[in-house]
C-alpha cells in the first residue's frame, strides 16, 4: 500500500503542480482533505465493480476471444485467394481487426490482470504472450509498472516520447527534435518494433545508466519473439499460399500497418492531447493513494465513440477509467464512465474527452510544435 | 509437424484454434465434457464426465481434481470416482454442502455440455492386487463413492461386507444399488449412528477382513482407533476441506521455506522484505502485478477491501495482500 502523507490538515496544497508546458489544472483549488475524499470515493466504485464481477464478465471474454480467432482464420482463409482484390481487401481488413482486436481488447488488457480474477490459466497476466514483437515479459515492466506507476511524469514515465519524441516543453529541445514529426510517422509506421525496442531502454544506455552486456538477455529474448512474429507472417503463411506468395505477403504487412497506425493513434490520444496534463518528479515523492488518482484523472483523456469503436480501441477510449484503475475488466469501463465523470464535475476537475479526429488532430500539433525551439514556437495552447 | 503447425499459431498454440472446434483437444489442460447428469438424491447428483484423450484412466478408490467455473472463477475440488474401472467415461457423485460453494454448483447448476478441467487420478485409498477374498467396507455419507467404484469393480465378488450409514431412507446415495449388493444400509436419524464395537456381532470376522473406510472424520478416528492393533489391514479415505482462515489480521507466512511473522497492516511483500526475503515487486500499490507469488495453501486478506480469499495454486498480490492465519507462498524459481 502507499505510505499516506501527513499533510497538515486544513492547509490547501495544491496536490499537484502542472510542468510549465500545461494550462495548470483547477485541482489546484481543492484541499488536501478533499483529496483524499476523492480517492475514497473512487476506491468504493472499485470495490463495487470487484465484487460484482462474475459469469457475464468470464462470458464476455470468452466471446471476445472467439470471435478474434474466428475473424483470424477468416481473414488469413481470405488471403490465400488474395489474388481476386475483393478477397484481399476483405481478408487484410478481417486479419487488421482480429490483430487489433488481439493487441488491444485482449493482450493489453489480460497482461493487466483484468482477468486474472477467473484464475483461467489461458487467461492470464502471468501466462499470456500476444502477437505483437514485444515479449509479454518486457511490456509488462514499461507498461504495467513505469507507465501506470508514474503515469505522465516526465523523465520517469517513458511512454512520454518514448525515448525519441519530443512530447513535452519539460524535455530541453535539441536539432534532433526538428524531426518530430518525421520520428512520429516513423514510429506510427512501425510501432510494434518500436514498443519492442522501447522495453529495452536504449536511452540509459547511451547516458550510462544500463551496461550493453545487462540488456543482453532481453535483447535475445525480444530478437527471439521478433523472429517467430516475422517468420509467421512473412515467410510461413506467404509460402503456404504457394503461387499467392506475394498477396498473403502484402496482406499480411498491410493489416500489421494498420494494426500498428491505428493503436499507435489511440495511445497517444490517451495521454497528449490539449488538457492531458504532464507532471514533474517532484511531485511523485510522498505521494497519497488520493493524489495517485488525480495524477491518473488529469494526466489520461478519453475518446467518445459508440460500442464498437470502444471495443476496438480495446476500451483505451476510457483511458481515464483505465488509468484510475487498470485491473478492472475493460468491459466494465463504459459503465463507470459516467460516475467518474460526475465527480470530476462535482470537484471541478477537467474530464478531458472528445472524437478521434480531434484528439489526434491536437496530438500531432503538440508533435509539430515541440519540434521548434521554445523560442520559436510560443507557448502551449491555452486550456478551454 | 508439430513445431511447423506452432510457427503458424505463435505466439499461441494450435490447440487454442483447434478448441474452437472442441475444447477437448487441448494438450497443454486436460479437459471433460459433462455428458450425462443423474439425480441421485435431493442433495447429490452424479455427473458423467467424458475426459478428453490425454485421460490415462483410474482405479476403483481414486479420486480426480476437477476444476469448476462457479460464476466466472475457477475452484478446483476433489472428488472421488464413483464408476468402475475402465471404459471411455468417468462418474462422480457430489453431495452438496450446505454453503458450499462447488458442490451445490455441481448438484444443482452443471447441465449437460458443460466443460470442466481435470488433473490425472490419484490416491492410494485402493483395491490391492490380487484383490482380497474377504473385503468390509463402512461408508457414510457421500463417503460411499469411492467404495461404490470398488463394488462396481469387482462384479460379484463371493464375500464383501458393506455397512453403509446415511441420516435417512431418502438420503441414501445408490440406495437401491445397495441394496441389490446386499449392503446393510443403517439410518441414523431411526437408528442412531454405528457403534464399531457391533462389528463382533454383525461381522465377527472383521479382524481378517481388508478393511474400507469413508465418511466424516468422526467415523475415521473411531475406525482407526478401534482397529489400533490391525492397521495393516486399515484403509481411509478422508475428504478433508481445504484449510481456510479462521478470519483475524497478521499471522505467519512461510515464504519458500522461510517463516516470517506478519503484522495486521503490514503487506506480505514488506513483511517479507523486511525479514530479508528477496521478492518480485512493482508499483508496490497494485496495480502492475510484478508481485504475484502461488499460493501453496491457507489464504489471505486484501488489505484494500479486508476480503480474506485465496485457494491453493491461486496467485497472491504481495503488495496488496496481508495475512490472516497462516499461509505459504512459493518463491518463483528463477
Ligand atoms: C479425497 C477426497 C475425495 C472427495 N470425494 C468426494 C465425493 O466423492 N463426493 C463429495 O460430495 N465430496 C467429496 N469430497 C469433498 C469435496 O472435495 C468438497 O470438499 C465438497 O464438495 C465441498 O466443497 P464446496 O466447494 O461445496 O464447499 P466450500 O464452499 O469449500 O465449503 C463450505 C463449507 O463446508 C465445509 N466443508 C467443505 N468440505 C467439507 C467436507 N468434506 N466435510 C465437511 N465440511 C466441509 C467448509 O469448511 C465450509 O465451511 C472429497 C474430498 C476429498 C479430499
Ligand atoms: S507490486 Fe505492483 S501489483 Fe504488487
Amino acid at each position: 500500500m502507499t505510505a499516506v502523507l501527513d499533510t497538515p490538515t486544513g492547509t490547501p496544497t495544491p496536490p499537484v503542480r502542472t510542468v510549465a508546458s500545461r494550462p495548470s489544472p483547477v485541482a489546484a483549488g481543492l484541499t488536501a482533505a478533499q483529496v483524499e475524499e476523492l480517492g475514497r470515493r473512487l476506491d468504493a466504485i472499485r470495490d463495487r465493480v470487484v465484487a460484482s464481477r462474475g459469469a457475464d464478465d468470464a462470458a464476455y471474454i470468452h466471446s471476445v476471444i472467439r470471435k478474434q480467432r474466428y475473424l483470424e482464420i477468416g481473414g488469413r482463409a481470405l488471403l490465400f485467394a488474395g489474388v481476386l482484390p475483393p478477397a484481399w481487401v476483405a481478408g487484410t481488413a478481417m486479419l487488421a481487426a482480429s490483430k487489433i482486436l488481439e493487441n488491444m481488447e485482449l493482450g493489453h488488457n489480460v497482461m493487466h490482470g483484468q482477468w486474472d480474477w477467473m484464475r483461467d490459466p489461458k487467461i492470464h497476466s502471468t501466462t499470456w504472450e500476444w502477437d505483437n514483437t514485444s515479449p509479454a515479459a518486457a511490456w509488462k515492466y514499461t507498461h504495467n509498472y513505469e507507465h501506470h506507476t508514474y503515469t505522465n511524469v516526465v523523465g520517469r514515465d517513458r511512454d512520454v516520447g518514448y525515448g525519441i519524441l519530443r512530447m513535452s516543453d519539460e524535455q530541453p529541445w535539441r536539432p534532433y527534435y526538428l524531426g518530430n514529426p518525421l520520428w512520429n510517422a516513423l514510429l506510427a509506421t512501425f510501432f510494434q518494433w518500436g514498443v519492442a525496442l522501447h522495453d529495452l531502454e536504449a536511452e540509459k544506455i547511451a547516458s550510462g545508466e544500463k551496461s550493453l552486456k545487462s540488456i543482453w538477455p532481453q535483447l535475445k529474448a525480444i530478437g527471439r519473439k521478433m523472429r517467430r512474429q516475422f517468420t509467421k507472417d512473412y515467410l510461413v503463411f506467404p509460402a503456404l499460399a504457394g503461387p499467392f506468395f506475394l498477396p498473403v505477403l502484402a496482406g499480411n504487412a498491410t493489416a500489421n500497418l494498420v494494426r500498428n497506425l491505428w493503436s499507435h493513434a489511440i495511445i497517444f490520444c490517451g495521454h497528449f492531447p490539449d488538457g492531458a496534463v504532464q507532471f514533474t518528479e517532484e511531485q511523485l515523492a510522498d505521494e497519497t493513494r488520493g493524489q495517485w488518482y488525480l495524477r491518473q484523472m488529469l494526466g489520461s483523456a478519453n475518446l467518445d465513440g459508440g460500442p464498437l469503436f470502444h471495443l476496438m480501441t480495446g476500451n483505451l477510449s476510457f483511458q481515464i477509467e483505465h488509468h484510475l484503475f487498470p485491473d478492472l475488466p475493460s468491459n466494465r469501463y463504459a459503465e463507470i464512465a459516467p460516475e467518474v465523470r460526475a465527480l470530476c464535475a462535482e470537484y471541478g476537475l477537467e474530464y478531458t474527452t472528445g472524437p478521434l479526429w480531434k484528439q489526434y488532430g491536437q496530438v500531432l500539433r503538440t508533435i509539430n510544435r515541440l519540434a521548434l525551439p521554445p523560442r520559436v514556437a510560443g507557448s502551449p495552447p491555452a486550456s478551454r | 509437424m508439430f513445431k511447423a503447425l506452432v510457427a503458424l499459431t505463435t505466439p499461441l498454440l494450435p490447440e487454442d484454434y483447434l478448441s474452437l472446434v472442441d475444447p477437448l483437444w487441448s494438450t497443454t489442460e486436460l479437459r471433460g465434457r459433462v455428458v450425462a447428469v443423474r439425480r441421485e438424491t435431493a442433495r447429490a447428483t452424479t455427473l458423467v464426465i467424458r475426459p478428453g484423450r490425454a485421460w490415462t484412466g483410474h482405479r476403483a478408490g481414486q479420486y480426480v481434481r476437477i476444476g469448476v467455473d462457479v460464476d466466472g472463477v475457477r475452484h478446483w475440488r476433489t472428488y472421488s470416482l464413483s464408476g468402475p474401472e475402465g471404459g471411455q467415461d468417468i462418474t462422480i457423485t457430489v453431495q452438496a454442502v450446505a454453503d458450499g460453494l462447488v458442490s451445490r454448483h455441481l448438484v444443482d447448476a452443471t447441465p449437460v455440455g458443460t466443460i470442466v478441467r481435470l488433473e490425472p487420478a490419484a490416491g492410494d485409498f485402493v483395491l490391492p492386487s490380487p484383490v482380497p477374498s474377504k473385503l468390509l467396507m463402512i461408508t457414510a455419507g457421500s463417503g460411499i463413492t469411492p467404495v461404490m467404484s470398488m463394488l462396481r469393480t469387482l462384479g460379484d465378488h463371493p464375500d464383501v461386507v458393506v455397512l453403509h450409514s446415511a441420516p435417512t431412507a431418502d438420503g441414501v446415495i445408490f440406495a437401491d444399488e445397495l441394496r441389490a449388493r446386499g449392503a446393510v444400509v443403517r439410518h441414523t436419524g431411526e437408528q442412531g449412528r454405528l457403534d464399531l464395537a457391533e462389528l463382533d456381532v454383525r461381522c465377527p470376522d472383521w479382524r481378517e477382513r481388508e478393511a474400507y473406510v469413508c465418511g466424516p472424520a468422526g467415523l475415521l478416528d473411531a475406525a482407526t482407533a478401534h482397529w489400533a492393533d490391525h492397521l495393516d489391514r486399515l484403509h481411509v479415505e478422508r475428504f478433508t476441506p481445504p484449510a481456510r482462515s479462521a478470519g483475524g489480521e497478521g499471522g505467519t507466512v512461510c515464504f519458500g521455506d522461510r517463516e516470517v511473522d506478519v503484522d495486521g497492516g503490514a503487506s506480505l511483500l514488506e513483511a517479507g522484505e523486511d525479514a530479508g526475503v528477496l521478492l518480485p515487486s512493482g508499483c508496490r500499490m497494485g496495480i502492475c502485478f510484478s508481485c504475484v507469488l502461488p499460493l501453496r495453501d491457507g489464504q489471505v486478506r486484501d488489505l484494500r477491501t479486508g476480503e480474506i480469499h485465496g485457494e491453493p495454486g491461486d496467485l497472491v498480490q504481495t503488495c496488496i495482500s496481508g495475512a490472516t492465519g497462516t499461509a505459504r507462498l512459493d518463491l518463483p524459481t528463477t
